[in-house]
């Protein structure tokens, strides 16, 4: 943090104020952040944040991609619950080629999407502990985090950049060491998370210090696009998963969470109780597991079995063209939306007949939302826009694409 | 004959505004409007306010280039997040000149989505209270989402790759 003292030549007004660099590196942002900071005191007068330190151009990297190699582009936006972009982006190519998803894959997507958000929430509330001086929610909780990756590991090989399923649904069926490990984490987790709310819900020097903090009501919320937890701890019942259910979310019995003040409590309490309902959806999804294939029949997207590969012309065929990238897409125009970790994660994509999309635009909850920083900070204390970045969970790769 | 919830939309959208409808269409159940880029921003204020539509939520905003038809354009994504409906604007611009009245009037959210599509189409939005390069370096003089910028071309060799290996 570097400080810097105003020249002579500003007014005696100005002088008054000193301007602080919050960033671009800062070890209590959680990624790469700048923010120019005009403070009285410990008070912030305005602020001025500059994005992009981490703008990697997917949005034109997609253009000269193929579908299926796109896919390993969404999860590095938001990479705290990659499968859940993963999944969005197949879900989206799928909407528009127009096939029919086996209900046995919709339930495993369900079960990972929502460990997903449970990893996502988890680090959020975590770091939300940290900042107010709490570390040891957040060792307990990472630790919980890490038997999640350990799924993932277990279903697709990677952890965090997790690549997770094809177009169509999965590229194996979960191994029963899969289940094991979910299963486990069922049994664990739901302890550790009541544990830490014993630490942080009713503590009252926590309570001071999240409530009243950066908070923000339902109609600038709403009027600044908000979506997601941010949105639904201002008092807005909006869930992508109940307004456009997708891959069978109508079939699950869960309730949406609600704050009122829209502050960081509100945020930390709605976090804690969708972890609740994630966990509750994963039982459900488990319970009613259809049976069934892991995959939809898509031989122009899905890779064929290996051994296929070798013995049939066919297979052959659609193996070197997917490798290859040289499948055409039928023209179309589709928006697909899916309940990120951080609200209504958008696909909107143009084909129009190529290998390669046409346009594609991602709807960033967190680019939308984070505008609304300066706004929520002003006037508050330096140590409470900290806490408000953190609480609003602002990813830096969802925010710079 | 009942009246579909679209029909009533376009209905009302029509009282006014009959002359700056160009297309109505549905596109994979989306309902899609073309409209002329003349008043949009009194049009959007118009669905904002009117007792019946009331699209109050700004979905997403984008623009795309159609390099063939010289023309980029602007996508607007309305919500109503009480009766669960969507709609979808577009609006064309001519490539030279792509100059379009500002939406931060009506929806504070607009602002970075704008700088965003002038930052990568040079969309010049008239009005906007704060029109900067968002992502990009502020010294960039290209407006690089435009398709007439290609992505490197992977198989180019006059540049070494000695040190860091392509």
């Amino acid at each position: 943090m570097a400080e810097q003292t105003v020249t002579d030549q500003t007014s005696l007004e100005e002088k008054r104020y000193v301007t602080l660099n919050l960033g671009p590196t800062h070890p209590a942002t959680h990624g790469i952040f700048q923010n120019v900071l005009k403070m009285d005191g410990e008070i912030i007068i305005s602020s001025e944040p500059t994005i992009g330190y981490i703008h990697r151009a997917f949005e034109k990297l997609a253009e000269r991609r193929p579908y299926n190699q796109i896919t390993p582009i969404t999860d590095r936006m938001n990479y705290c619950s990659a499968p859940i972009n993963n999944i969005g982006w197949h879900m989206t190519v799928e909407k528009l080629l127009g096939v029919e998803i086996p209900k046995r894959v919709q339930y495993l997507r369900v079960i990972i999407m929502e460990l997903a958000r449970i990893t996502d929430h988890l680090v959020c509330n975590a770091v939300i502990g940290v900042d107010t001086g709490a570390l040891t929610g957040f060792v307990y909780l990472f630790q919980q985090r890490e038997l999640v990756y350990e799924i993932y590991e277990e279903i697709c090989g990677a952890r965090l950049t997790t690549n997770v399923g094809r177009i169509g649904g999965f590229e194996r069926d979960f191994s029963q060491k899969a289940w094991d490990k979910i299963n486990k984490f069922l049994e664990e987790f739901p302890k550790v998370l009541k544990e830490f709310e014993n630490l942080l819900n009713r503590n009252r020097i926590f309570m001071d210090r999240t409530i009243g903090a950066g908070g923000i009501n339902a109609e600038r919320a709403l009027n600044y696009s908000f979506t997601g937890p941010n949105l639904r701890a201002a008092g807005v019942d909006y869930d992508v998963r109940v307004a456009k259910p997708y891959s069978s979310y109508e079939d699950f019995d869960f309730i949406i969470p609600v704050g009122t003040n829209g502050d960081v409590y509100d945020r930390f309490m709605v976090r804690q109780e969708e972890m609740w309902q994630s966990l509750s959806i994963i039982r459900q999804a488990i319970k009613n597991l259809p049976e069934g294939p892991y995959h939809a029949e898509v031989p122009e997207f899905y890779l064929p079995p290996k051994e296929e590969v070798y013995n049939n012309m066919e297979a052959l065929i659609y193996h070197f063209k997917i490798v290859m990238g040289e499948t055409d897409v039928p023209k179309g125009e589709v928006y697909h939306c899916v309940e990120g970790g951080n609200g209504e994660l958008g696909f909107y994509l143009i084909s129009d007949g190529g290998r390669t999309p046409f346009r594609l635009h991602f709807r960033r909850p967190c680019f939308i939302y984070y505008q609304a920083y300066p706004e929520i900070i002003k006037g508050s204390m330096l140590s409470d826009a900290i806490l408000t970045m953190s609480s609003m969970n602002v990813i830096a790769g969802e925010l710079d694409a | 004959m009942e009246v579909t919830e679209q029909e009533r939309l376009v209905a009302i959208l029509k009282e006014r505004y009959d002359d700056q409808v160009e297309k109505v269409e549905t596109i994979q159940e989306f309902l899609t409007i073309t409209l002329k880029k003349e008043n949009i921003a009194d049009i959007i204020q118009y669905l904002y306010h009117h007792p019946e539509t009331k699209f109050q939520f700004l979905t997403t905003l984008f623009a795309v280039h159609y390099p063939d038809l010289n023309q980029i354009a602007i996508v607007y994504q309305l919500h109503n997040l009480v009766s669960n409906q969507r709609l979808r604007l577009k609006v064309y611009l001519p490539i030279e000149n792509p100059t379009i009245k500002t939406l931060t009037t009506v929806f504070a959210g607009a602002n970075w989505m704008e700088r965003e599509t002038y930052d990568f189409f040079g969309v010049n939005f008239e009005g906007h209270p704060d029109l900067r390069r968002i992502l990009n370096v502020e010294d960039m003089i290209i407006f690089p989402l435009r398709k007439e910028y290609p992505l490197e071309d992977q198989t180019r060799e006059d540049k070494s790759d000695k040190m860091f290996g392509r």
